[in-house]
């Protein structure tokens, strides 16, 4: 199966890339999907004050600024894996730091 | 060897109760595909009626039915390409089931009822689920027992197994370090499906019968857990009371209720499997809430209860499950043991912290204590505010008849 986690916090925390590499947690967590052989592709986007959100309405190009949506919570990183079920990618998504104070949404792929 | 029609009834009615589950739970573990198992199923069912009158009724009905259905599952798949390419792939369920052969299918249902209560699926869709595939229950049964409308349960069911095809739950008893987290999931939805059998007033069993079957199954394919024995130890005590719960459609306490009427051999069995949880020696919140119900099914009558043991069970149910509805069966134990006024500091306590706002055993509970130590007009405003506060015919009558008596 293939899922992509899309890893999630109200982004008060922001660590920066380095401090990222740096954490033991998220160590273990990219050491964990080696092992597993499960990533296919992994982005970190931009903070959300970056995002430009278009819709067209009658054939008009309207395009804002900011998310799709206003949450506590935004995607911060897209993760795209492949592995046996459900169970295995909620055991990846909980080895994610974001895990911790944020959440990391599964969703399937569809196929 | 043909038989009778009463006989071959009753012989598909036993079959449909004990292994409708298991021929539903091993036609997904061939074909994964849970609308056709159940289709299969009932469709075995059914042509056991005929054929068991004309052949006499199977010496194993469950290896009958569960084979007849595994034949209904391959010809249905025959019937188009998908289901040609889908059968090649399923290697084991193309092979021609021997009957005769003395192989014992293996008991499936510990898989199919961790899948239905897989915590990815909304709680009330586990539920549904455990009851319609495990049990054998209608969708409109299951509709009737919650006064859900008959469509939304269907929508309900439908929604979750899509999930489960969807999102890639697997069809399996959970690894050992996921089993305690998925293991409370499971116990919980026995729990609630009792629960709410137990609360009907009526002279339905469905529902507490369906529970109680079920937990007998968990028990017995996890013997080395003791928690799966402690639930269904609590439901065997509790069930063993039902009959003396209401009288006449007003709630009957504990202490009123017609022990000579309780049901001796349930409470032996709930003892008995209590004592079998306990020699595991892991303790856990449903052994704990079984072994304050034993208390109170064993004892001669309110005076010979053991208060400081139920005290002392509420505490360490306290302490693994904490809630506050726990705390106020601990303050009621307390006042029996210690005296009323220990009783009743505790419970101004949890009226102080909020926590049960709304409830009305709460202020029912405050009432009955300062009644019992003789303040008359406190326990009339507390009865009043519970009277309020109360959810139910029986329980309005029975705070009803307390006001009156005061």
């Amino acid at each position: 199966m293939k899922y992509v986690l899309l890893i999630s916090d109200d982004e008060t925390r922001s660590p920066s890339n380095e401090e990222m590499d740096a954490d033991p947690v998220h160590q273990a967590w990219e050491a964990d999907l080696k092992r597993r052989g499960a990533e296919r592709l992994g982005v970190r986007l931009r903070p959300v004050a970056s995002a430009t959100t278009v819709r067209v309405r009658d054939g008009e190009t309207l395009v804002s600024d900011g998310p799709f949506a206003e949450t506590k919570d935004f995607v911060g990183g897209v993760v795209l894996i492949e592995c046996a079920d459900l169970d295995e990618a909620i055991a990846i998504a909980a080895g994610h730091s974001y895990a911790r104070w944020g959440g990391v949404e599964i969703r399937p792929v569809w196929e | 060897m043909t038989a009778d029609a009463a006989t071959v009834r009753a012989a598909v009615d036993a079959a449909y109760r004990d292994e409708w589950g298991q021929v539903v739970a091993v036609l997904i573990g061939l074909t994964r595909d849970w609308d056709l198992a159940e289709d299969c199923a009932q469709e075995a069912f059914a042509t056991a009626l005929t054929a068991w009158r004309r052949d006499g009724v199977p010496d194993r009905p469950g290896a009958w039915l569960t084979t007849t259905a595994r034949r209904r599952a391959t010809d249905r798949l025959r019937r188009d390409a998908a289901g040609r390419a889908k059968l090649r792939q399923l290697a084991v369920l193309a092979r021609e089931p021997d009957e005769s052969a003395a192989e014992e299918i293996p008991d499936e249902r510990l898989r199919l009822i961790f899948t239905c209560c897989h915590p990815a699926l909304p709680f009330e869709a586990r539920v549904a689920l455990t009851l319609r595939t495990l049990a054998g229950l209608s969708t409109a049964e299951i509709a009737r027992a919650f006064l859900t409308a008959e469509t939304t349960m269907a929508q309900r069911i439908v929604r979750a197994k899509r999930k489960i095809a969807d999102a890639g739950i697997p069809y399996r008893v959970p690894p050992a370090e996921l089993l305690p987290e998925r293991l409370a999931s499971v116990l919980a939805v026995l729990y609630l499906i009792f629960n709410e059998g137990y609360g009907e007033h009526d002279a339905s069993r469905a529902l507490t019968a369906e529970a109680i079957h079920l937990a007998r199954v968990l028990a017995r394919l996890l013997p080395d857990e003791p928690e799966p024995r402690g639930l269904l130890a609590l439901m065997l005590l509790h069930e063993a009371r039902r009959a003396t719960r209401v009288d006449d459609g007003v709630l009957v306490p504990l202490e009123r209720q017609d022990r000579s009427r309780w049901d001796r051999a349930l409470i032996d069995e709930g003892v008995a499997v209590l004592d079998d949880a306990l020699a595991l020696r892991r303790g856990g919140p449903y052994q704990v809430q079984a072994a304050i119900a034993a208390c109170h099914a064993t004892a001669p009558g309110p005076e010979g209860t053991d208060w400081p043991q139920i005290a002392a069970l509420y505490a360490e149910l306290a302490r693994l499950a904490p809630s506050p509805v726990v705390e106020l069966n601990r303050a009621v134990a307390v006042a029996m043991a210690d005296g009323i006024p220990a009783g009743l500091a505790l419970v101004d306590e949890l009226t102080a912290s909020g926590r049960l706002d709304g409830y009305h055993l709460l202020p029912a509970t405050r009432a009955d204590l300062l009644r019992r130590d003789g303040h008359t007009a406190e326990a009339r405003a507390a009865y009043e505010e519970a009277l309020r506060l109360a959810p139910s015919e029986p329980d309005r009558r029975y705070l009803t008849g307390r006001l009156n008596a005061l």
